[in-house]
């Protein structure tokens, strides 16, 4: 089984959002600890390492966006992905249609001297912007079935069984491969690179395609932040000592 | 028009999609929803009490639970019969799903987690959107006829405007693709527990419990407020807790009116999922974490002395 997972690079936020001067985009120069990939794809890359343990064949991750996604390509060479492909943008942002129909002609393209895609695993949303049909969008162009926001996965003979919590049960599909799935956070607990991972990821291959970005048609004019009430909570006290306070605001909310 | 795409899940509908029906209404004074199932026919006055003009149903044999591709087509053939300006949506994961599929089968544009919504004649609608889990608001265009857009939870309060709805059936053609991927079987139902989504009071677990037998407290408060338990990403990465009691980005997002941060910094992604709680206190050892600037209430101290005597004098005030 061959498994391709779609994952991007985004800002590791340090909790405190600053724009740059035009508000087009995040200041990631003055703002950010560095990056990181959303949690839903990091869970996405350990499923498509487990499957491969459990099943054989071989896992690739694409990712679209700019040349230094390689960092977050290696860090998942070290734990078990066997090859990355960044598709390389001049740093601007691709909308989701267009980075659907690019990351779709990867997986078209297959594994050299391997095979066909069995399998394409996203996270339902990127922890950025959070369109939620990037991994649709292929799924139609493959002209694949699509499961999204799974939290449970098992194949068997070429059948995926995908569960996806919904309020306090969880529903059941099954989809024949090949398939789309995306996934979400809590599906597994994606393991960390290790010393000797990393090492054996220096010699794994990583090539570079150049992406061409079509005009948009979820065009970003700009972003903000979003005005909060600035608050500074009321203190109730210290410790035990504050519980009768805590009663009262209870009272006064009306929940006892 | 507006046409809107109402969640329900076996006939019961999803809140949410009330606030979509209102956000429309914001729109159009002429909504209409697509209702998908037969099962689903029970909705169309809740529906109609919040300004839905119309229901289509739809019914088909093989529509007899979820199943989003056939959502998608359905929607589709409405929106070629009657050509609204637009298709919304409560930003649930279903109504995301459907949104998308109808937005790859129709080739045009779709916005997710959408706070405001100016048409165009033109087709290039204005829209504000979440980023970050609304940590960001993304000003967008979207170049299409039609817009299509789901709602971001909790942006905005659904709104009685009754009207007297027409039911109006309708057979979408469906291919059996269209139906290969839908539900087809349920598990782990109940819990008997209250739902995250729906508990008014949520008492939630960061770090700072320190071990999954540290929510005993926690637990015991919630059920003499009947409310849930919530925690943070850090709990359930500890495995102290089930992923299903997440709150944040990547877990769910919640209103309740009560909101009891125990022990959580208040991280971002973890903000992103407790923002539109009424009320929320924090009990920290920290007085300046983050979370801080959230709360309404703070009691600085370590929960384990704080949470046993809160419970002990909750129980007491409800006699």
């Amino acid at each position: 089984m061959n498994i391709a997972v779609c994952v991007k690079r985004v800002p590791l936020s340090g909790g405190r959002w600053v724009l740059n001067a035009d508000s087009t985009d995040i200041d990631t120069e003055s703002s950010f600890l560095g990056f990181t990939l959303s949690p839903h794809e990091e869970c996405a890359a350990e499923a498509a390492v487990q499957l491969v343990e459990a099943n054989g064949g071989s896992s690739t991750v694409i990712s679209l966006g700019v040349a230094e996604s390689a960092e977050q390509i290696r860090d998942l060479l070290a734990v078990g992905i066997d090859r990355g492909v960044v598709v390389e943008t001049d740093g601007t942002e691709w909308d989701p249609q267009a980075t659907a129909a690019a990351l779709t002609e990867q997986v078209r393209a297959g594994v050299p001297d391997v095979g066909a895609f069995d399998l394409v695993l996203l996270g339902t949303e990127a922890a950025d912007t959070a369109d939620y049909q990037v991994g649709i969008r292929m799924a139609h162009a493959l002209g694949w079935p699509v499961v999204t926001n799974v939290k449970g996965l098992t194949i068997s003979e070429g059948v995926a069984r995908c569960e996806r919590a919904v309020g306090s049960h969880r529903e059941v599909y099954e989809v024949a491969l090949p398939a789309v799935i995306t996934v979400k956070d809590g599906i597994n607990i994606p393991r960390y690179p290790s010393v000797p991972g990393r090492i054996k990821a220096r010699k794994k291959p990583l090539d570079t395609v150049t992406g061409e970005r079509p005009a948009p048609r979820l065009e970003k004019l700009r972003l903000d932040l979003p005005e909060v009430e600035e608050r500074s909570a009321t203190v109730l006290g210290t410790g035990a000592d504050a519980v009768p306070a805590l009663v009262d605001v209870f009272r006064q909310i009306g929940v006892i | 028009m507006i046409l809107v795409y109402a969640d329900h899940d076996l006939g019961v509908l999803d809140p949410l999609s009330l606030q979509a029906v209102t956000a429309a209404k914001a729109l159009d004074t002429d909504v209409q929803v697509l209702v998908v199932g037969a099962d689903g026919r029970g909705t169309a006055d809740e529906l109609a009490a919040h300004g839905a003009t119309t229901a289509h149903l739809a019914v088909h044999d093989a529509l007899t639970d979820y199943t989003p591709l056939a959502a998608a087509r359905a929607a589709q053939q409405l929106v070629n019969e009657l050509s609204p300006r637009a298709v919304i949506s409560a930003g649930t994961p279903r109504g995301n799903e459907v949104l998308a599929h109808l937005g790859a089968l129709m080739d045009v544009p779709m916005s997710a987690d959408t706070v405001s919504i100016t048409l165009s004649g033109t087709g290039n609608h204005e829209v504000v959107r979440n980023r970050w889990g609304g940590n960001l608001l993304e000003t967008a265009i979207v170049h299409s006829p039609v817009l299509l857009a789901t709602i971001a939870p909790h942006t905005v309060t659904a709104l009685e405007s009754p009207e007297s709805v027409s039911v109006r059936e309708f057979t979408p053609a469906l291919d059996p693709i269209d139906t290969a991927v839908r539900v087809i079987e349920r598990t782990g139902a109940g819990g008997g527990g209250i739902g995250l989504a729906d508990a008014r009071v949520i008492v939630s677990g960061g770090r700072g419990v320190g071990s999954a037998e540290g929510f005993e407290s926690l637990e015991q408060l919630a059920e003499l407020l009947g409310g849930a338990i919530g925690c943070s990403r850090v709990v359930t990465s500890a495995g102290w807790r089930p992923h299903s009691e997440q709150v944040g980005q990547t877990g769910t997002k919640v209103a309740p009116d009560l909101y009891i941060a125990c022990g959580i910094s208040g991280a971002t992604q973890h903000i992103a999922g407790c923002r539109s709680a009424k009320t929320i206190i924090a009990i920290n050892t920290d007085k300046d974490a983050p979370i801080m600037g959230f709360a309404h209430y703070a009691v600085i101290g370590d929960l384990h002395a704080v949470m046993p005597a809160l419970v002990e004098a909750t129980r007491a005030a409800k006699g």
